[in-house]
């Protein structure tokens, strides 16, 4: 028999959160800090919202863009949150998860060959959608002096004769950084300069924890060189929900929703319903989701301070990515003891890139109660280790 | 700070000094004077506890009481409504819009204890001109909490 399988599919490595994943899941009394999704329940209103459309008997397909209505909150969210002009009628389409977004957008724009950025540390799927498409991934590796921001030197090292996309994932998950204006800016000269792209991944936007977030597509010149992603999963409890979207100049977005069109048809019609609704009166939820992380990051980091763990103090997602360099293990090892000994879970930086390797990513995604437990038995573990290596 | 010390202890009131400032982003010190001064203000009026008294072998039977009265000259209501809060029994009352005029909320160990507060204290004030009495049969929502449920976490165990 023939090899049924594409090459281009079997070289790329399953996600290496995923190994992790099923000793965790063998382990059923394991405490877990290694979720990467929100701890509240969507709020009320909006599930109501959904429910109601499924009453209603709208259970058909949308337009392959969206529902009408959902475009132009969303344009209405951007202009309010983020100062960025996006026409619904042209420049908006509703995804399934931004990772839908992330990879349309990178089918849109790569030719093979194409060079596409990532800073590492990151999300899983940019380097597999990048190798989907026929680009060519080059990493660029973040570093925890410079608060694993993105530096104008780092870009500019790595940009050859075929870069055309730079992917921008701020706030970022794993390491909970975020880029200021200034850093920004910084990074938007060079890319006009160079005359590049942005996909700029925003899930994380309302978890900003130092002043609003700030897009790249709302720097001058930028919004005709950026895709713009963001969704519904963080900022409003709705993963479940598979709810993105994305937008871009006419020309770009016009490309993405062939591939929209053909492989998906259309975002789910009952997602996009509770998401009007989000939109519309979810801005107080969002708030007070917002203020419990960040009491609980500030919680964390104090946690840290007091067991002498090293960590940079990160202002966005709800990741803290502590440095366990100081015992000697590679952030596989550590993460495994520590299931072992400890029973808690969290992901080793590796699974965002060799670069995360002598990090873990810690999510504070939990009640402050589970947060606390956890980090007793964090502490306990991290003694063992010092009275061991001494 | 108010606004977030507020909204913090609301729900939960046990929570240490040290651990409020942590969370706040904030001292110890400012922590306590802001606690402090809000009691003197009396914008905290006390730390209670919420208890589902079903699970416990104490017999109680809680009342709505919907209270028409008649406001006295230059007193308004507040002085009818306090010869009813004086009551221990008493728990709530409020001035309520409407058809009726205090809402009383009281706490009895039986449904003949309430019915006798009811027609032997209530009903005799002078002032008062009609009461209906609504027995609480179950809670299923009090001050924001609901009752008796404890909520596990369904995610999946490590994701992206």
């Amino acid at each position: 028999m023939r090899n049924p399988l594409s090459q281009k599919i079997v070289k790329i490595q399953p996600s290496g959160i995923r190994k992790f994943f099923d000793v965790v899941s063998e382990m059923p009394d394991a405490i877990s800090l290694g979720v990467g999704e929100p701890d509240f329940d969507t709020p009320w209103h909006i599930r109501d919202e959904g429910i109601y459309s499924l009453e209603k008997g709208r259970t058909f397909y949308t337009s392959n863009a969206g529902l009408k209505e959902l475009k132009e909150e969303i344009s209405r969210y951007l202009k309010r949150r983020v100062a960025c002009t996006y026409d619904p009628g042209r420049e908006i389409m509703v995804t399934v998860g931004g990772s839908e977004a992330i990879d349309v957008a990178l089918r849109a724009m790569l030719d093979p060959g194409d060079e596409v950025l990532i800073p590492q540390p990151s999300y899983v799927s940019y380097l597999p959608c990048t190798a989907l498409a026929d680009g060519v991934p080059v990493f660029i590796e973040l570093k925890e002096e410079n608060e694993f921001r993105l530096t104008r030197e780092e870009l500019l090292e790595k940009i050859t004769g075929r870069t055309k996309v730079l992917i921008l994932p701020f706030p970022n998950n794993p390491t909970g950084a975020i880029m200021r204006r200034e850093d920004l800016e910084a990074v938007a000269e060079v890319v006009k300069e160079k005359d590049l792209f942005v996909i700029s991944d925003e899930i994380y936007s309302e978890l900003s924890y130092l002043g609003d977030h700030v897009s790249i597509a709302s720097l001058p010149g930028m919004k005709e060189r950026t895709v713009l992603i963001n969704g519904f999963s963080k900022a409003f409890a709705m993963t479940g929900w598979r709810l993105g979207y994305a937008c871009a100049p006419a020309e770009i977005l016009e490309q993405m929703l062939k591939i929209h069109q053909y492989a998906i048809m259309c975002a789910p019609t009952t997602s996009q319903y509770a998401a009007v609704e989000a939109l519309r009166n979810g801005d107080e939820d969002v708030r007070q989701m917002r203020t419990a992380y960040n009491q609980r990051r500030r919680y964390l980091m104090d946690a840290f301070r007091e067991m002498g763990l090293k960590c940079f103090e990160p202002y966005g997602a709800f990741y803290v990515f502590p440095c366990i360099k100081e015992f000697g293990m590679t952030s596989e090892e550590f993460a495994t003891r520590f299931l072992k000994e400890e029973k808690v879970a969290v992901v080793p930086g590796t699974a965002f890139g060799d670069c995360g390797e002598g990090y873990i990513r810690i999510s504070y995604a939990y009640s402050l109660e589970d947060l606390k437990a956890a980090l007793a038995k964090l502490r306990a573990f991290i003694e063992r280790l010092r009275e061991e290596g001494k | 700070m108010r606004e977030e010390i507020l909204t913090f202890i609301e729900k939960n009131s046990r929570v240490d000094l040290k651990e409020l400032a942590v969370i706040l982003g904030t001292d110890e010190a400012t922590v306590a004077n802001e606690l402090a001064q809000m009691e003197k203000e009396r914008v905290i009026c006390g730390y209670h506890t919420l208890i589902d008294w079903d699970k416990t072998s104490l017999d109680k039977v809680t009342a709505l009481i919907e209270v028409r009265v008649t406001p006295q000259r230059g007193e308004g209501f507040d002085k009818i409504a306090e010869r009813i809060y004086k009551y221990p029994e008493v728990t709530s009352v409020y001035l309520i819009s409407g058809p009726y005029d205090l809402m009383v909320i009281l706490e009895g160990k039986s449904l003949r204890d309430v019915s006798m507060f009811v027609t032997d204290k209530l009903s005799t004030l002078d002032q008062v001109v009609g009461t209906a009495t609504h027995f609480i049969l179950k809670k299923y929502k009090d001050h924001g909490t609901v009752m008796g449920q404890i909520k596990t976490d369904e995610r999946m165990v490590i994701t992206p």
